[in-house]
């Protein structure tokens, strides 16, 4: 018959522990693996990852983007590296959405009664987003092959413009992740999530260069990390950047600019999100 | 090896202006089961919550294994398991899926982990389904799976909030088996539960919670000899006024009437020949008896009687209806109300002897 419980005779059933520091490592990994089953059970929680990248590719190019004219090369060009930053931004809020709807089931108590470690429920969420968010990045940027567009410098440059949007997304993922910690349920924090991320998104040399804006539009645009994001894809894949003639300093430089950003938010974000959670889980 | 495995002294818990527990103090030998009985709202889950250190006390500690549940947090969670009231599956995983994440979780190896998940999907019945997301497990086996996940890490001590809540008779009773089993093995268990015939059978000692106190704590036999030794019942063939007055000088305190006048309830001090003094004096009033019983009171006697909101009622000593009874026809007069209290007996009014809080059960009643 299967020993339920710990014998008697034997010492209390303490699993053994291997090595405290591995520990985090594993919990994350488990917690991962667990996030990731539930993308397996549910697919379609990838189409914002997945078919939205193509989709807005394909209309900004096609629909908004025929009428945007620009100086020293197509619109296409501009606007593959604008695109990826565009859906990372806004595909951001799966983290604030999926960790509201762990919070409200008890599943949360189940894993804060084991010996865990405290973040890795955090940090698996954040894990299984990055992966999605490469998948995002990826899609657009086959979209762009697809259609046209081209990285025109060498391979380390490239590798460094795919990475630097991925740095960026992971701040955002533990900006909303803080976000996901202070809404009630998944319906608020989508609903709040979008009314910060779409203007973050917009407002910024994304999808239109900025020299076409209201001055005081324009600054707040060239500030804008979204824009020190794009700038440095831009830069990074010899693309069209007409944001390099901006004066604002993260436009002059905006490869340390978006790292500076990312650094920034990410530096705030991630202990404020485990200082959230803990609070949101301790009564 | 500690040998009181689940230790609290003055656990108070305050949410904002609800005062959920009220200062309980625990003690629960290794190998032992505590049954902890109260109505919904008692604060029997803010205890487990705290016990398991999903809660803080707002003042009192607690030990469980012989660590502090806040300060000692994570060793705590290295040695218990918890079955809480909602179900703490992952929906979208199978059952074996979960028994392996909370398997590696506790700190099992992988393959440890998935040995111990066949075990368990085994010996709870859930091979069939081991496989299948728990999203369409029932009732039943959703319970079944919560307790097998609870005993991955063969956790010495078990936390079961309302175990059987929800489950048919026959997967209640298996249930019952594989707690007495796992304390056959050596198990200290905290069971929480509404059911006075399931802290009857499982429970070595009972605390009564209510108003987040705790009003009395006992075995399950102390218990029911507090309430007034033994238990008299009697039914006649038709309500006879005179019937009351009787009894009256045979009895320990109020004789509870049903509404038909036919169900006579009270405390006797069980002696010799009661049964036949009982009918002799009916019989001397012109009464006609129909049944006479006289049985130890049940653990739903001391519950009531602990419980009871309309206890203010009962020191008057006068007759009351019961409503109680459902075989009364009679009882739809206070539906609303519980159950009447039962008398006051004088091993009540100086306190339960077997209580260690006089003070608060005279609070309380």
């Amino acid at each position: 018959m299967t020993q339920l419980a710990p014998a008697l005779d034997a010492a209390p059933g303490l699993p053994a522990r291997s090595g405290t520091f591995s520990r985090p490592f594993r919990d994350v990994a488990v917690l991962t693996r667990r996030n990731l089953i539930h993308i397996a059970r549910e697919p379609l929680q990838l189409s914002d990852v997945l078919i939205q990248p193509v989709l807005f590719t394909l209309l900004f190019i096609y629909v908004l983007g025929s009428g945007v004219s620009l100086a020293g090369g197509s619109y296409k060009d501009f606007a593959v590296a604008g695109l990826v930053v565009l859906n990372l931004t806004t595909s951001v809020m799966g983290t604030a959405v999926g960790l509201t709807t762990d919070l409200n089931t008890g599943t949360i108590d189940r894993f804060r009664a084991l010996p865990i470690w405290r973040a890795a429920v955090l940090v698996s969420r954040s894990v299984a987003d990055i992966l999605s968010a490469v998948l995002c990045t990826t899609m657009v940027l086959l979209t762009g092959l697809v259609i046209g567009w081209r990285p025109h410098t060498s391979v380390p440059e490239f590798i460094a413009g795919f990475a630097i949007p991925l740095l960026f997304s992971y701040a955002l993922i533990w900006a909303t992740a803080c976000l996901g910690m202070v809404t009630e349920g998944p319906e608020s924090a989508q609903g709040i999530g979008l009314v910060i991320l779409f203007p973050l998104a917009i407002v910024s040399n994304a999808m239109v260069p900025t020299s076409g804006m209201p001055a005081f539009v324009r600054t707040i645009a060239d500030w804008n990390p979204v824009s020190a994001v794009a700038a440095a894809m831009r830069q990074l894949f010899g693309n069209p950047n007409p944001s390099a003639a901006a004066h604002a300093w993260p436009m002059q430089h905006p490869i340390a600019a978006a790292i500076l950003w990312s650094v920034a938010i990410l530096a705030v974000t991630a202990p404020l999100a485990v200082h959230l959670y803990r609070r949101r889980t301790t009564d | 090896m500690v040998q009181t495995m689940i230790e609290a002294e003055g656990l108070t818990k305050r949410y904002g202006d609800t005062q959920a527990l009220a200062g309980i103090d625990l003690s629960v030998p290794a190998g032992t089961i505590l049954g902890v009985l109260g109505p919904n709202g008692a604060g029997k889950s803010t205890a487990v919550r705290i016990l398991t250190t999903l809660a803080r006390p707002t003042s009192g500690w607690a030990k469980v294994a012989g660590h502090d549940v806040v300060a000692q947090a994570g060793e705590v969670r290295r040695r218990i398991g918890v079955t809480a009231q909602d179900a703490t599956l992952d929906e979208a995983l199978t059952g074996r899926q979960n028994l392996r994440m909370v398997a590696e979780l506790a700190g099992l190896r992988r393959a440890q982990g998935a040995t111990r998940a066949t075990e368990l999907l085994e010996r709870f019945e859930l091979t069939h389904a081991a496989d299948r997301p728990v999203r369409g497990y029932s009732g039943g086996m959703r319970r079944r799976l919560d307790l097998a996940a609870s005993l991955v890490a063969r956790p010495p001590v078990l936390f079961l909030d309302e175990p059987t809540t929800g489950l048919d008779p026959t997967s209640r009773v298996r249930m019952w088996d594989v707690i007495r089993e796992l304390v056959a093995q050596g198990t200290t268990l905290l069971l929480t539960t509404q059911y006075l015939d399931e802290a009857d059978a499982l429970a070595d000692r009972i605390v009564v919670i209510d108003h987040g106190q705790i009003i009395a704590n006992g075995t399950p036999s102390e218990l029911k000899s507090a309430v007034g030794g033994t238990r008299l019942e009697v039914t006649l063939t038709d309500a006879h006024h005179g019937a009351v007055g009787a009894l009256a000088p045979l009895v320990a305190g109020r004789v509870d009437v049903s509404a038909d006048g036919r169900r006579l309830r009270a405390a006797v001090n069980a002696g010799a020949g009661v049964a036949t003094a009982v009918i002799r004096a009916l019989d001397a009033v012109g009464a006609v008896v129909d049944d006479v019983a006289v049985h130890p009171p049940s653990l739903d006697d001391v519950f009531f009687a602990l419980t009871a909101t309309g206890a203010t009622a009962a020191a008057t000593g006068q007759p009351s209806t019961d409503s109680a009874d459902p075989t009364d026809s009679g009882g739809a007069a206070d539906a609303g109300e519980p159950a009447a209290p039962l008398p006051r007996t004088p091993a009540m009014a100086t306190g339960l002897p077997v209580a260690t809080y006089p003070d608060k059960i005279k609070g309380a009643l």
